[in-house]
């Protein structure tokens, strides 16, 4: 089948590759971008583990086709961190023990912080339902929402404190 | 002698008994002795068994001492996950 | 190895940051479908869409001519003359003369991009003979049931059964009948739950380079690359060394991934294609063709007194592993009534063969089906008779000593102390909301030493680098950091955890049976003791003193006493950057199969409300209580016990296999095959117990599978309580708690 050269953006770099119609966004990344930060858990949009954001609205990248993402915006996990600083999620992941085989953890990073942008103040409840399309099999979930609701309360606690 | 216990699914292949004594220091050694005693048990231990001695499950490590007063039984193999 | 009896840590207890960590918020951490080599090639599997179905002609021709087709193999281009496991695994691995499930591997395709080895699947023509099929495990036992494979049964069944029965255990004490008849009461149930899956999130993957030469080597996703080196070696025909397999970062295994599926099919493409091969699974193939747990039918009788002493207890489980044997009747047998103290007690077990996919180990394989049960029967008991149903476990519970119900006597445990912590803890006596029960149960799992061999070197700075061979499936490389920091007395960033590969190492067994933390952390501790004598031997020889007049401590070596002499401490980097000229590198290492691991035992409550109109069940709040013997890292101790219950949960309320009359299965995605979400569960409390296991320097027991026991007849025991039924057969999904509700029944 003919492929398609795409032209599109990946974490504020400019790149291009040539897909096959076919090819998920999710392949994509991975194969020819070299973003392997993005997992594929079904392919069927169930696991979040391929979470991304496409001009800022979260999606799960392997239901995205890669010419898709033609002129668009794309933000992976790759791009989370500010060179070597790391964004308050990922450091409070690490340190509140929210990953053990750590395979959904790029998702779920993605997948809070599209959530915190949108709501900078969410409950408990809001962070689960959020979270409900990113599945973890070995945590339990406990340490994530922790991790997620103390890192919601440092952030706007900084932003209180940059106000003033 | 050591006394070793088997379980009473094997009382089958030895005429009914469910201790057997053998002449013993290892673990190696207790199960080369029970096939002699009971040739019957030969495809139970090649299947793979689990041996208990003194509480303490040994599968792996043959070479593994006996007491003559050890408290020794035949278990299914172990399995992990 | 003998407990150290040390009370005073200055590492181990604490919670640092995961070493790994930052490879894994960043998406640097590379997995198994994460490796790419030159030249690579995809590969694809053909699979079998009948339940049972003879293969009477397999032709290729067409797909072989497709542009960019490489290489296909079948059955024909494995080793032959095979024999008992070996062969299990490679008649699973790919079909022979005939498939045995849904799913089941006939042929595999490499070409030069996974869109054209999909395609070309298409076109490799299969020609099948269906034949009956039976997918449930009481059916496959009864009279009439298709004959899965003729022979299959070992030396244990008896005469009379069906074909399909491949092994068979019995065993037991005590005089049944006097003790039933000593009972108040007696309880008599049958139970049955449905298969699941471990349900890692990162399916399978592999990247395969084997020459022409038989040398090789393999990247995969693996709890144990030695295990997946030998079973490799055996389909292939290859000797073991000249394979080296290298372990990825692994994306969740819960003893899913202690076998193998996928590679030695990508491996035998390599060969065929002189090119490196890359096979990763899609999670419909995950669910229909690796290894869920196995199926249960059972029944439990147990008898007590009005006080509440147990008199008696029988349990015979029948339980479908997939077209193979291996169920794991002998754990469930084994470990029903590991809980209590018992007299008169009596087991069977049956494996049986179904056409459904080979069983793998699932988290405690086999315990929490029995624990199912059993806990099952000793809550209806406790209720029957008006009594607590922690005090009455306390009554009966087994300690330091006891009898087990499968023989042995215990060494060290804490089961009492998970059920007074459980008794004591604001959780068992909060008030209930409306609709809402709570349950209580209780779960073991014995744990596993296994093969080991570790590796430790000191840098030329004075850091140390140890080197494992179990993958990290948790957070155990923070485990083995902070033993070598406490045993050698340097700080836990100096400590640099590697997981080496085959070609480095003496063989280590997986990740499995709850070992890591306990068997490479031993031997972690053990090789770290050898590079500290060498350390002391090397002041010893500066200072002109015997080796044994040097004493190590917090990272250095000083002289024993005054008597050694006046030296100046040499620091481990002191003698370190020396190490050169006074007699070269300096390292540790320690193989072993130790014995002493110790048993975990688990309490767990549970508060769960159902509600009345639809029969849905929703987890309110769930404690989880166990004795991990010595926390290493708390932060992962609870986090194998919120794992463990949140698994157990979804085994207990949601996940199941839903095979159709096609013997096809019917919920070969996430959306259907239902694992829990975060909104499905609450926080999830631990508290860690720890009675030190007397067969390890620091006391650690291995914490990574009871957790997944108790949760089942926890939440059973809550859904009856809030329903009034006697919730007897998993998953207690909402139609079946409705029908309970309703007085239809619960099948």
């Amino acid at each position: 089948m003919t492929r398609i050269h795409v032209n599109t953006t990946v974490n504020g770099d400019k790149v291009d590759f040539l897909a096959d119609p076919r090819e998920t966004l999710l392949d994509c990344l991975r194969d020819k971008v070299g973003m392997t930060g993005a997992k594929e858990g079904c392919g069927t949009g169930d696991c979040g583990a391929c979470s991304v954001t496409l001009d800022g609205r979260l999606v799960c990248s392997c239901l995205v086709l890669g010419v898709e993402a033609e002129g668009k915006q794309v933000e992976t996990i790759e791009g989370m961190a500010n060179g070597g600083e790391l964004h308050p999620l990922q450091q409070k992941f690490i340190e509140y023990a929210a990953l053990q085989c750590g395979i959904c953890t790029p998702g779920i990073l993605v997948a809070t912080q599209a959530l915190l942008k949108k709501n900078p103040d969410p409950t408990e409840e809001e962070v689960r339902y959020w979270l409900a399309g990113n599945l973890c099999r070995c945590t339990g979930y406990d340490k994530i929402i922790r991790a997620v609701m103390d890192t919601a309360k440092d952030l706007r606690a900084e932003k209180v404190g940059g106000d003033v | 002698m050591v006394a070793v216990n088997l379980w009473s699914g094997l009382r089958r292949f030895t005429g009914g008994a469910e201790v057997v004594e053998v002449e013993a220091a290892t673990v190696a050694e207790v199960l080369k002795a029970l096939v002699e005693a009971h040739p019957g048990l030969d495809p139970v231990i090649k299947a793979g068994v689990s041996v208990a001695v003194d509480g303490e499950i040994v599968q792996r490590a043959l070479n593994h001492p006996i007491q003559p007063d050890s408290e020794v039984f035949l278990l299914q193999q172990f399995r992990g996950g | 190895m003998a407990l150290d009896n040390k009370s005073e840590f200055k590492y181990i207890g604490t919670r640092p940051n995961r070493p790994d960590g930052l490879d894994k918020v960043t998406g640097r951490a590379r997995y198994g479908a994460d490796a790419y080599a030159p030249g690579m090639l995809h590969g694809a599997v053909l699979r079998s869409p009948h339940a049972h179905a003879k293969i009477l002609n397999i032709d290729a021709s067409k797909a072989l001519a497709m542009e960019g087709v490489k290489a296909i193999v079948t059955r024909n281009d494995f080793a032959k003359g095979l024999e008992g496991d070996d062969w299990d695994l490679l008649e699973n691995t790919i079909a022979g003369e005939k498939t045995l499930y849904d799913g089941h591997a006939v042929a595999g395709i490499a070409a030069t991009s996974v869109l054209v080895a999909k395609d070309a699947l298409k076109l490799i023509e299969v020609e099948y003979e269906v034949i009956p099929h039976v997918t449930d495990v009481d059916a496959a036992m009864a009279d009439g049931a298709p004959v899965i494979r003729e022979g299959a049964a070992d030396h244990s069944v008896p005469e009379g059964l069906h074909p399909n029965v491949v092994r068979y255990t019995e065993f037991g004490r005590g005089d049944l009948d006097a003790g039933f008849a000593a009972a108040d009461m007696v309880v008599d149930r049958s139970f049955k739950t449905e298969a699941v899956h471990q349900g890692y999130i990162e399916p399978h993957a592999c990247l395969a380079d084997l020459g022409a030469d038989g040398r090789g080597e393999l990247w995969c996703c693996t709890q144990g690359h030695w295990f997946v080196r030998r079973m490799c070696s055996a389909l292939l025909g290859l000797e073991t060394t000249q394979l080296r397999v290298t372990a990825s970062e692994i994306g969740g295994g819960f003893g899913g991934k202690t076998t193998v599926f996928i590679d030695p099919i990508a491996l035998a493409l390599s060969r065929k294609a002189g090119k490196p091969v890359k096979l990763v699974m899609s999670r419909s193939e995950v669910l229909k063709a690796s290894g869920p747990t196995a199926s249960a039918s059972m029944d439990v009788k147990m008898g007590m007194t009005k006080d509440g002493k147990l008199t008696a207890a029988t349990a015979s489980f029948r339980m479908q592993g997939g077209a193979f044997p291996g169920a794991p009747m002998d754990m469930t047998t084994m470990l029903a009534f590991s809980c209590y103290a018992l007299d008169n007690v009596h087991h069977e077990g049956f494996d049986v063969m179904t056409n459904r996919p080979k069983q793998a180990a699932y988290r405690a394989p086999g315990a929490p089906m029995g624990a199912f049960a059993v806990e099952s029967v000793m809550d209806e008991l406790c209720e029957g008779l008006g009594l607590d149903p922690i005090e009455t476990r306390l009554k009966n519970a087994v300690k330091e000593g006891t009898k087990s119900a499968f023989g042995p006597r215990y060494k060290a445990i804490g089961l009492i102390e998970t059920l007074e912590a459980a008794r004591d803890h604001p959780h068992y006596s909060a008030p209930l909301a409306e609709n809402t029960g709570r349950g209580v149960a209780s779960g073991y799992w014995m744990n596993w030493g296994g093969e080991t061999s570790v590796s430790l070197a000191i840098g030329e700075d004075g850091a140390v680098q140890v080197g494992v061979g179990t993958p990290d499936i948790g957070g155990s490389r923070a485990s083995m950091a902070l033993m070598a920091a406490e045993a050698i007395g340097i700080p836990y960033e100096n400590v640099r955890v590697n997981v080496l590969d085959t070609a480095a190492l003496g063989t280590n067994e997986p990740s499995h049976g709850s070992r890591a933390t306990y068997a490479s952390g031993l031997a972690t501790i053990e090789a770290a003791r050898e590079a500290i004598g060498k350390l002391c031997q090397r002041a010893a020889d500066k200072w002109g003193i015997d080796a044994e007049a040097v004493e190590w401590k917090d990272g250095a070596a000083y002289p024993s006493g005054p008597n050694a002499g006046d030296f100046e401490p040499l620091s481990i980097a002191d003698i370190a950057g020396e190490m050169g000229s006074t007699g070269g590198p300096i390292t540790g290492h320690h193989d072993a199969s130790p014995t002493g691991f110790g048993g975990s035992f688990g309490t767990h409550i549970v508060d769960v409300h159902v509600d009345p109109d639809t029969g849905r069940s929703t987890v309110k709040r769930y404690t989880v209580i166990q004795d991990a013997g010595k926390a290493i890292h708390p932060s992962y101790v609870e986090g194998q016990f919120q794992g463990g219950a949140a698994q157990g949960i979804g085994w207990a309320l949601n996940e199941e296999y839903v095979y159709g009359e096609d013997g096809r299965l019917q919920n070969d995605v996430f959306l259907d095959y239902r694992i829990p979400v975060a909104s499905d569960l609450p926080m999830i409390d631990t508290v860690i117990v720890e009675v030190p296991n007397p067969g390890h320097p620091y006391g650690v027991r291995g914490v990574g599978e009871t957790g997944i026991t108790p949760p089942l007849p926890a939440v059973a025991n809550a859904i009856s309580h809030a329903t009034g039924h006697r919730m007897t057969r998993l998953p207690m999904s909402p139609p079946r708690v409705l029908r309970a509700i309703q007085g239809k029944g619960i099948s």
